[in-house]
This record gives C-alpha cells, structure tokens and sequence, in this order.
C-alpha cells in the first residue's frame, strides 16, 4: 500500500474511529461519506464516533500462506470480528495459541505493529484483538 | 428486447503457458471462436474484453485496442471495450455484450475474456487477487485472499455443520471432470485424502482446496436470435441474464455465508428465462476454493440452504445426480485467469448442449447456469443458457 493511502487512515486504524449516522444512529466501521440505509438523508450527518473496542470472534483463520510483508509472522490468526457497537472488521488475534480461539471468544482491541512496506521501508500501526482472559 | 444467440465458441489451453503472450492467447481464442461460428470476421460490430489485471501483471493497459489491432481489424476502427470486474471480468464483459446486441445496437459481437498471471511469480499473482478484495480495510491487515474464504468456510461449519471432507469432495469431482478436459490446466484426479493432508494455506484451506493461477483466454460469438441458424446448425440461446453486486469486503455482508449479489443475480435470470433451479441440468460456478462451489450451489437454490458440502459428499453434483456442477473441471481443475473465467463457463455449457462434449458429455443437458464471481462475491454475473430444438 502506498504511503499517503495508508496516512490518511491512521486516526482511524489507531483509535477504531468511525462514524454514526445522525439520522438513524447507525455506527458504522470504516468510515462511510453516506449512510446506506438513510442516503440522501445522512447528508453532512455522518458524525465522528469511537467504537468500543470490545467484540467477539464472528470467524477466524490461521494463515500459512501470509501475505506480502506478514512472513515473520507466520502461522497468524485472522479473524472477523463483531463489535459490540454493531459493525464486523477483519483484524489479526494476537498473544494466545490459535487452539484457544473459538468463534465466539470474547476480545478485546490492542494497539499493535501490523506489517511492513518491503519496497518502502515503512513499519506501520494499526489494531489487532486479543482474547479477554475471563475472571476467576 | 432481442432474444440473443451463442454461434461461436473459442479458446486456449489453460495453464502455465509461458511460450505465449497476453496477445497471442486473447487472439488464439478469437480466431477460434470466428472458425467456429463460420462466419466472416467483417461482420463483426464490435469486441468486449474480460480482463482483470493486464495493467499489473504484463504492464499493458488499454488491451482493448490491443487486441482488436493484433486481430486484424484495425482498418476497420471497430468499438472495443474492456471490462474490470475483478474474477468477473469476463462474465460482466458478456452482460455488457448482450445489453448491446439485445438492444438492436449491434448484430454480431465478439467478447473474449483473458488473462496473462505467470509472467510475474506466485507472490504477485496472489496480491493481485487480493487486491480484489478490500484492499484498505481486510488486505492491509494481513488477510490474503484464501483468508477470507478460510473464513467464510469457517464460519459455513459452524452454522450448517459442513465439514472439510465435503470440501475435499468438491476437489476431487473437478480435478476427475478436469482430467477428461483437454484444455484443462490439471489432468491429475484427487482422493479426499490427498485434499485432507495437503499443507495448510489458510485453515482449513488447505492448498489442495485452492484453484492454480493459470494463463488462458477464452471467446464467444454473440448475434441475434433470429440470424442464427443461418450460421450455426445448434445456436444456443441466451435465455437470461442477471449482474449484482454488494460490499466489497465480506465482513461487511449481511451474511457471510450467503452471497446476496449471486442470490439476487440468480432471482433475476431465471426470472427472465422462466424456468426454476430444478430445470437446471448442469451449471459452470466459480470454484476459486473448494468452500465457494459449496456456497454458490446453495445461492443458486440447487441445492439447499446449508446443504451444498452434503450434497456434493453424495455425489448430487457428479454425473448421475441432480445438477451435474463443474464438469469443465472448474477453476480447481480446468485453471483460473481470471478474466477469462466468465467466457470459458460459458464455453463449456455451449459444448454440452451442443452434445459435443466427448468424454464429459453430460448426458440430457438442455439448460445450463453459469456463475461467475468477483472478489468474495462483492461481483455476480449469472448467465442461462438454452438448447432449443
Ligand atoms: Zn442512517
């Protein structure tokens, strides 16, 4: 990914900033321009709204075959996850052995290195989840 | 409306051909599909081209022109358009080639899908497809394009209890179909346990569930209805079509387990060709990985909701059963370029209606589907074809 592409997202990509839609309350997750339920009408009401970062695994992976810039990381767990303010994203689990995640699993958002750009030299940031270990 | 007739089909052997160029192919599968339409090259109005990523993998954009200049025809200054859509490419070019033959716009029109994917290595060859996906929002983060079939598979188990032995079933029907398909990229056949302990690509992928990236180009001649028994003694008819789309990246779908943009495209053609799923006798689906020949056979309602993996495990999709899926081989066996995958699903119903499918003749084929995806399903395109005596 090109260098100005990914800056533009960081606020996002570091706080799980997204937006609500005035109109019908809707949170959505990356960011939307126009509300697709409300169209016309969320016009300019797409407000700024920072999601909880807690979740559960909607479905997960553990990749081999990593991509581009994710080699050192190799086996890595990918998932879908459901956040509690009602959108799904994919993002890595991170800090448990991929037998103890099911779908289901309880996480939780933490700030994480995500890759590397090979060609440019560029580490960059972002969100990854972990399990939320469960009181005894 | 026009109703719209197949009169020529062509194309190239699918796999790794390296001796041949992105140009040589797209040509080889035109000129093939003229011979066999007999008809004049002359008459042709205009050529659509199917292609996903000539810009990235062989550095050259505007392949329209390209191949309408290495065909023979540029004296003649004829429209060309080239089509992006992903996997879809080539199926979203044939949509666009019927609205404009339907419409009276053009009588004879060729479209050809291509793709060139091994001049660069498997690395590159793998961003690209992810690239179809959310590039932003799902590739960014370490998701490849088998991770996110990986995890609509994952999820597909929990909810409806498919296993990753009917998965492997899916494998090894299309890698036996394949074996009997000349121009196929495999001509290996599978056991489910050669798919079952196959390296892990992203679980439970496995490589063995995976289709190849392969070179190849694929064509159709489309003309009017009413002109084509002029020139063909079996034209097949276009009996309906439908395009959908929907979210990009599938975490974002209502379901991930259901691709809405098929259901919806599906609902639309056979709408238009008035019939049922249970008149299908044999369908074309995008097998990009064992999982999606599952889903798409559910979408398409030739099966239950739930049950594609059983079905294909009893051999319901095989020779003999209810709807015979893939029997070009697939993109698992036959070989995925993926612009040209659209065309070449559309190749092979016109030889199995035709009757002319030699040792994979299916037999009884009157009315067969194609499907073709883009992305994890955010692209549909569903054509009907008719045998029509
Ligand atoms: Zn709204």
């Amino acid at each position: 990914m090109q260098i100005p592409r990914f800056w533009r997202q960081i606020p996002n990509r570091y706080n799980l900033i997204g937006v609500q839609c005035e109109n019908c309350k809707k949170v959505y997750f990356p960011p939307r321009i126009v509300c697709p339920d409300c169209h016309r009408l969320s016009i300019g009401k797409m407000k700024q709204y920072k999601l909880s970062d807690k979740g559960v695994v909607h479905s997960y992976t553990v990749i081999y075959e990593p991509a581009e810039g994710f080699e050192n990381q190799v086996p890595y767990i990918m998932a879908i996850i459901q956040l509690e303010d009602g959108p799904r994203i994919t993002a890595q689990i991170v800090d448990c052995n991929p037998e103890e995640v099911k779908i289901g699993s309880r996480v939780e958002m933490v700030f994480r290195r995500l890759g590397e750009d090979g060609k440019a030299g560029i580490i960059y940031y972002g969100y990854k989840f972990a399990l939320v270990k469960t009181q005894t | 409306m026009r109703d719209v007739a197949i009169i020529g089909i062509g194309m190239t052997k699918f796999g790794e051909l390296w001796e041949k160029s992105f140009r040589e192919i797209g040509i080889e599968a035109g000129l093939r599909a003229i011979e066999d339409a007999k008809i004049s090259g002359d008459l042709l109005d205009a050529l659509y081209v199917g292609n996903m990523s000539a810009g990235k993998l062989i550095e050259q954009e505007h392949v329209s022109s390209l191949i309408l200049d290495y065909s023979g025809y540029s004296s003649k200054h004829l429209p060309a358009v080239r089509v992006e859509a992903a996997s879809a490419s080539g199926g979203v070019a044939l949509y666009e080639a019927y609205l404009a033959v339907a419409s009276g716009m053009y009588d004879f029109v060729m479209v050809g899908g291509a793709e060139k994917m091994t001049d660069v290595g498997d690395a590159e060859a793998n961003r690209e497809l992810c690239s179809t996906a959310d590039n932003e929002w799902e590739s960014i983060f370490g998701a490849t394009y088998a991770s996110l079939f990986a995890m609509l598979a994952r999820r597909h188990m929990y909810e409806y209890g498919t296993t990753e032995e009917q998965m492997a079933h899916v494998a090894v029907k299309n890698h036996k179909f394949a074996s009997k398909n000349p121009v196929a990229h495999f001509k290996n056949t599978l056991t489910v346990e050669q798919v079952l302990t196959s390296s892990p690509v992203a679980t439970p992928i496995k490589t063995l569930d995976c289709a190849p990236v392969s070179d190849g180009a694929a064509a159709v001649v489309l003309c009017p209805w009413d002109h084509a028994r002029k020139f063909c003694d079996t034209p097949i008819k276009i009996a309906g079509v439908g395009l959908a789309t929907d979210t990009i990246a599938l975490h974002s779908r209502r379901d991930i387990c259901t691709m809405d943009a098929v259901v919806r495209a599906s609902s639309k053609a056979y709408h238009m060709a008035r019939i049922g799923p249970k008149e299908v006798n044999l369908a074309e689906v995008h097998d990009c990985y064992t999982i999606a020949e599952i889903v798409e056979i559910e979408d398409l309602r030739l099966v239950k909701k739930g049950e594609g993996g059983k079905a294909t495990a009893e051999g319901q999709t095989d020779i003999g059963g209810k709807v015979v899926v893939n029997p070009s081989g697939g993109l698992k066996g036959r070989g995925q370029p993926p612009g040209a995958v659209g065309i070449a699903q559309v190749v092979e119903i016109v030889q199995q209606l035709r009757g002319e499918a030699k040792e994979r003749q299916v037999p009884g084929a009157n009315v067969g589907i194609t499907l073709n995806i883009g992305g994890t399903g955010a692209t549909a395109f569903v054509s009907i074809l008719k045998r029509e005596n």
